[in-house]
């Protein structure tokens, strides 16, 4: 297992470092814009040259990782915020980002295991039909569709949410306010449906297999009521494939969803990366890939290894 | 129950043989083989949801591909910006009583604003229109008035508006132009040809115009009240309860010394081909002088002034070409990578994997950034959008063919077909291959939907430009329409509407084919 692990984690800093590779070659060599000022072009590119953006290619990225490594420097933001280490930009756009997908999954997970089991307990009737209907609507109609719906139903028709937080300050200086959580409620609605529907779609899936299974019958005909059998043994076991899935989903809420974010207007790790890319911020572009990337790789490897670590019967890293 | 013993003495002459003197044969089968395709085929005709699917995508495809080709009038380069954002309105359907007119809410000022451009095009020949002459003109933008409900506004004071359903073409109302000479030549000889009034009396320049340059302001108006005025010089105001009453709109006409209405001003220029004119034209009569036919457009305008209807229609070609040209390649590419490496296995299946793994890491929005910024100046914007979503787009369709490769190589019909001396080739193609046929042509098809909506999610967040003059992406008209939909909904509400059918549609077709082609569903089917 141990063996499993470290092997993985070796080819995901491996994967990551090709990716990286790759991408810093060919944003460097973008051209850069200069802003208008002149004082300002004057410092920028004093700057650039100091920081040895004029270097080879080469050095540059040798000049770039070693920074990355002695001092976990990974470039200045200058245009978004001007001379602010890209780190701490970045990091200061996670948590609204967080904040709202967790909700999301807050509300998408109870609601879709429930609807899923229900739907497998029923199987076959008008009611599974109906939720697995509604499950194929809700993972069609993309993302954007349901944030316009709530902007049309909740917002303009019904004038529920209309809060606007204009800034931190605005919403009492913290993110944990009413306020605050007040307006994220319509960015949540948008993002559960998708979210539900998935969860539903695969609960209803695993569980429809586990209960057909030979133990559910040596446990209906040791005496146990069909909601006994179905919560001890069915449900457990239905639980191990979704449990990783669950747990995938809780590291990628940091990447968010840029499209919700965008017509939300949430200033998220999404919204940022369309600006990098709008205003030719390169070094944010490049933190924003490698962010992308490595969260992309670990929810990878957790959902993995969470296997493992739930139904020990799965052994890692055998064929 | 019969008894044995009943046959225990049966006479010899009872016994015959069968088929004498016959050859004995197989029996001929009476039916057709059902073969592979043939089952998942009527296997996929069971399934009632898919089928109907299928219909609606043909119909979508239908639609795109024929729209453009029935509006012979006009393509989807076609733009009028006066017109723009305007919600459906059909000529065939407004003769059979549909209007297309939507619901406003109208201040008394605005609603005399409103009703003056019916009245205005019925006030030209020098006579005084009344409300009623202005209500029953054919370029009355309203369309029903409702009684005036009072409230109370922000500073606690009484107000009064008027529900209102209006025809927002007619709406627009008059307009200046400047055209040369030879045109207005044109216009006069279209008016009397037609019967049709495009021009209109210029409006006079004085301290009862509030604003120069809008030519609904025909008649007198003083601090944006509607006015009369008498003989003596008395200014009264005019109400709504006036105009109701048979009091006419005065006219603030511009007219020569002998008081006659001018339709024109010479603003400059030479010769009498080059003299410019200003007129002022009823706009709706102006858009048939300058096109032949009146507007009429099924799913409205787009926000810029296109016919929505085309630039969807076009949309939807864009989508479904990037689409199947994206599931096409990616087939190609992943049954090749994915044959060699479950068939070979392996130190070769490990480095493929390897480099697979890779690829897959590099998240997809990065792959389309990088690729429109490096690639679309020099080879377009859809062809850097098709090279990166066959980039990685791939690794899916190679995975599953890898599967089914290590499922059926080591199989008894393959290993006969070795000891017969296929070489490589031939096993892979003629004998493996075709049993991942229908998995694969299955993943192919769940690829479209997610190509569509990835590329209406690129174009709408604006990572990759796709609109241009000929052609727009349904992520394009969606996010022109973000800020403003809310007061023009069919902007928003018609491409929602189509790409949601569209992914709803491809993924039960998708669905439909997994479910014909996978074999392990056989007899289930209740």
């Amino acid at each position: 297992m141990a063996k499993y692990v470290v092997k993985r984690l070796v080819l995901m800093v491996f994967t990551l470092f090709v990716i990286t590779t790759i991408c810093f070659m060919l944003i460097r060599i973008l051209p850069r814009e200069l802003p208008t000022d002149k004082v300002l072009q004057q410092v920028i590119l004093a700057r650039w040259e100091a920081l040895g953006y004029n270097e080879p290619l080469l050095t540059q990225y040798g000049i770039y990782l070693k920074n990355i490594f002695t001092e976990l420097d990974f470039g200045t933001s200058w245009y978004i915020s001007f001379r602010t280490p890209a780190l701490e930009v970045l990091t200061s756009k996670i948590l609204p980002t967080v904040m709202v997908n967790l909700g999301s999954l807050f509300v998408a997970i109870p609601i879709g295991i429930l609807t899923g089991c229900f739907a497998a307990i029923k199987k076959n009737t008008w009611i599974d039909s109906f939720i697995s209907t509604m499950v194929i609507v809700f993972i069609s109609v993309p993302s954007y569709v349901y944030a316009f719906l709530v902007q049309y139903f909740l917002y303009f028709k019904l004038d529920l949410i209309p809060v606007t937080v204009y800034s931190l300050a605005d919403a009492g200086g913290s993110w944990f306010t009413w306020k605050m959580i007040h307006s994220m409620i319509g960015p949540i609605i948008a993002l559960s449906f998708g979210e539900i529907a998935g969860l539903c779609r695969f609960t209803r899936a695993e569980l429809t297999e586990t209960l057909t299974s030979d133990y559910m019958l040596l446990a209906r005909t040791k005496g146990l009521t069909r909601a006994q059998a179905t919560i001890r043994h069915a449900l457990k076991n239905a639980m191990v494939p979704i449990l990783p899935m669950i747990i995938g989903s809780f590291i990628a809420i940091m990447s968010g969803s840029m499209i919700i974010e965008k017509i939300f207007a949430i200033p998220g790790v999404g919204q940022l990366y369309i600006m990098s890319i709008n205003l030719f911020d390169y070094d944010i572009f490049m933190l924003d890939t490698i962010f992308y990337t490595f969260i992309g790789l670990l929810g990878g490897i957790v959902t993995d290894l969470s296997y493992g670590f739930i139904d020990p019967r799965i052994r890692m890293g055998e064929r | 129950m019969t008894n044995n013993n009943e046959y225990k003495s049966i006479p010899q002459e009872k016994f015959a043989f069968v088929n004498e003197g016959e050859r004995l044969t197989d029996k001929q089968f009476d039916d057709k083989p059902i073969g592979y395709f043939k089952d998942a085929w009527i296997r996929f005709r069971k399934n009632k949801a898919s089928v109907v699917a299928t219909v609606i995508i043909i119909c979508i495809i239908l639609f795109a591909f024929l729209a453009p080709l029935f509006n012979t009038r006009y393509d989807s380069r076609f733009m009028d910006t006066y017109y723009a954002k305007k919600g459906p309105r059909s000529i065939a359907l407004y003769n059979l009583g549909v209007d297309g007119g939507v619901e406003r809410d109208y201040s008394e000022k605005g609603l005399i604003m409103s009703l003056a451009v019916g009245i205005g095009a019925e006030d030209w020949d020098d006579h005084d229109a009344t409300l009623q002459e202005g209500l029953e003109s054919k370029y009355q933008p309203i369309l029903e008035i409702g009684e005036g409900i009072v409230s109370l506004d922000a500073l606690k004071k009484e107000k009064v508006t008027y529900p209102g359903y209006v025809d927002t073409y007619l709406d627009v109302g008059f307009l200046y132009r400047s055209v040369e000479q030879a045109e207005y030549q044109r216009i006069v000889a279209f008016e009397e040809e037609t019967g049709l009034k495009v021009l209109y009396p210029l409006i006079e320049n004085n301290e009862y115009t509030p604003d120069p340059n809008n030519a609904n302001y025909w008649y007198k108006m003083v601090k944006n009240q509607p006015v009369t005025i008498d003989e003596t010089g008395d200014v009264d105001k005019l109400y709504y309860e006036d105009l109701v009453n048979g009091v006419p709109l005065e006219d603030n006409y511009k007219r020569d010394a002998e008081g006659n209405v001018k339709y024109y001003e010479y603003t400059g220029g030479g010769t009498a081909e080059t003299a410019q004119y200003k007129i002022r034209v009823l706009y709706y009569n102006y858009y048939i002088y300058q096109n032949g036919f009146e507007p009429s457009y099924l799913f409205g305008t787009d926000s810029q002034g296109y016919d929505l209807m085309l630039r969807l229609a076009g949309a939807i070609q864009l989508s479904l070409f990037v689409a199947v040209c994206v599931s096409a390649i990616n087939f190609v590419i992943g049954a090749l990578y994915g044959s060699t490496e479950g068939y070979y296995g392996g130190a070769i299946d490990l480095t493929m994997e390897r480099i697979s793994d890779i690829l897959a890491g590099v998240p997809f929005i990065v792959v389309a950034t990088l690729f429109q910024i490096h690639l679309s100046a020099k080879v377009g914007a859809i062809p850097s959008l098709l090279f990166a979503f066959v980039l990685t787009g791939w690794i899916g369709t190679a995975s599953r063919v890898r599967t089914q490769f290590y499922r059926f190589k080591n199989q008894e019909f393959v290993m006969a077909a070795r000891t017969l001396g296929a070489n490589d080739r031939r096993i892979i193609w003629k004998h493996i291959f075709p049993n991942s046929l229908g998995t694969i042509i299955t993943s192919v098809a769940l690829v479209i939907p997610s190509v569509i909506f990835t590329e209406s999610m690129l174009s709408y967040l604006g990572i990759v430009k796709l609109g241009t003059a000929a052609q727009t992406s349904v992520g394009t008209l969606l996010s022109d329409a973000s800020g403003i939909w809310t007061n023009y909904p069919h902007l928003m509400i018609v491409p929602a509407i189509t790409i949601s059918l569209l992914m709803i549609c491809f993924n039960l077709f998708g669905n439909g084919l997994r479910d014909a082609f996978n074999p392990s569903l056989r007899g289930v089917e209740d």
